[in-house]
């Protein structure tokens, strides 16, 4: 056999690498390097968190490749970028500049309000997220090779995230205990692909590795997602729009690993200082709301 | 026979899978006194500057480095790296291995590949499976050399050392833990039974 690249395989084991692990937003080198210290498996290369992207308002669009060059340069682990919820060009020039992973995220503005990218085009993997199991099937279907929550991005309020990952997780249990002949029904009820609904049912899991966002701001939170079955988290705004960033990024990447130890996280709870302000999901108009983008 | 897995980060799971499919006990470890009674440990691939990290903070580096003297360990990718003397930079390793790795060697994400490899280890520990080895290397490290009593156990048709062992440690720059073959688990546990 000849090398092969850019299979599925190797797009979904990076994933699967960094399982058990923290992904951190960062929008300059430093926080990059901040991020690998403390010991993030990943980084996320933005202009501005999340939090900044609400606050400012107008069109986000993919980073300066500038910018994701600079951050590529500062650290060994992989870097991610994000392109608009259907810009495959966004995807190109990311590909182009060599990025190890794209999220098609919600968190951009959406450059297409009927089409996600067609991820099976790419050399590079690919992340996108999901409220429901049906979405997270369409998104793999489409070739995503990771799946995360959308949670409600850029608010440190976690609800939205627990909304999603239980939703998912509860899906696939529910989809275990369902006989055959009802599955062709219930993969047009959810809008998911039938093959993908049936290796799921036999894996009783998603067929990709499976992240929690949106809305992670302690070690707390990452803890709970883990408990609640996911394989790994994202945490956006909330380290480094809190006061400590370097204490809490390591806090957070403990209490991943130690999830289901209380005692230990306790202890690398105490003094991180200041966590981000944070603004309450139920609070935010609904024409503010994240993570009603993508179909 | 009980198998630790070295649970800190990375793909710990999909060696346990491995292990009980072989009807092998496994254990999740992430703080020193889980190595306690174990038969072996491996560690998994993930990301070796996190595992590092992670080890230090749990104090697992000297109880690792003192249970290598009497039992057989195993990493994969980050493991390789983790196990290693030598990586160019500066990260926490046990440093057990006499050898030298080169991270990310064959470049970034769109570079990982998969390949067939001959293992002739395998072949004289399994002769009825005349197969070579499906390898997937994922931003993987590259051995650049083996020194002391290390010895290569693999590489690609390039010559570049991507397999070695020393004594009852073993490293591979790729993934086992990833493919349906199971005679890489099945070698570590013969290492282990020794």
């Amino acid at each position: 056999m000849e090398k092969q690249v850019a299979t599925f395989a190797v797009k979904k084991g990076l994933a699967q690498m960094l399982k058990g692990g923290v992904i951190m937003d960062v929008v300059t080198h430093e926080h990059a390097r901040i991020a690998e210290d403390a010991g993030a498996v990943a980084v996320m290369a933005l202009e501005r968190v999340p939090a900044d992207i609400r606050e400012h308002g107008g069109v986000a669009r993919m980073s300066d490749p500038e910018l994701i060059l600079q951050i590529m340069d500062a650290v060994t682990i992989p870097v991610m970028a994000k392109a608009r919820i259907g810009h495959f060009v966004e995807a190109q020039v990311l590909e182009a500049i060599g990025v190890d992973y794209i999220d098609e995220s919600e968190v951009l503005t959406p450059a297409d309000e009927a089409y996600h990218i067609n991820k099976h085009d790419f050399k590079v993997p690919f992340v996108c997220g999901c409220r429901n199991l049906g979405e997270a099937l369409r998104r793999i279907g489409e070739g995503a090779a990771m799946i995360r929550t959308k949670g409600e991005a850029g608010t440190g309020d976690v609800v939205e995230a627990v909304r999603h990952a239980r939703s998912v997780l509860g899906e696939i249990r529910r989809l275990q205990n369902m006989p055959e002949e009802e599955l062709m029904g219930y993969s047009k009820d959810i809008g998911a692909p039938y093959e993908l609904v049936l290796e799921t049912r036999a894996l009783g899991r998603l067929p990709v590795v499976n992240f929690a966002a949106g809305g992670l701001a302690t070690p707390s939170d990452a803890a709970m997602m883990m408990q609640l079955g996911v394989d790994g988290v994202f945490v956006g705004s909330g380290i480094f729009k809190s006061g400590d960033p370097a204490k809490r990024a390591e806090a957070i990447v403990k209490a991943t690993t130690h999830y289901d130890d209380p005692y230990i996280l306790a202890e690398v709870s105490r003094n991180l200082g200041d966590p981000m302000v944070g603004r309450q999901v139920s609070a935010i108009p609904d024409a503010e709301l994240i993570a009603d983008r993508g179909w | 026979m009980k198998i630790g897995i070295l649970a800190l980060q990375g793909d710990f799971a999909e060696h346990s899978a491995t292990l009980e499919k072989l009807g092998i006990e496994t254990r999740q470890v992430r703080l020193p006194a889980q190595l306690e009674s174990l038969d072996g440990l491996i560690i998994p691939g993930g990301e070796s500057t996190t595992i590092g990290k992670l080890a230090e903070d749990f104090h697992l580096i000297e109880p690792i480095q003192e249970f290598s003297k009497t039992h057989a360990i195993w990493g994969t990718c980050a493991g390789a790296i983790f196990l290693s003397k030598d990586v160019r930079r500066k990260q926490p390793l046990l440093g057990l291995m006499d050898i030298t790795v080169e991270r990310n060697a064959f470049g970034r994400q769109v570079e990982s590949f998969e390949i067939e490899i001959e293992v002739s280890v395998l072949h004289e520990f399994d002769p009825q499976n005349e197969q070579p080895f499906h390898a997937v290397f994922i931003r993987a490290p590259l051995i650049e050399s083996v020194d002391g009593t290390a010895r290569s156990l693999a590489s690609l048709p390039d010559g570049r050392i991507v397999a070695a062992q020393q004594g009852n440690l073993l490293a591979t720059s790729f993934h086992p833990e990833l493919t349906p073959d199971d005679r890489f688990h099945r070698y570590f546990l013969s290492l282990v039974s020794n």
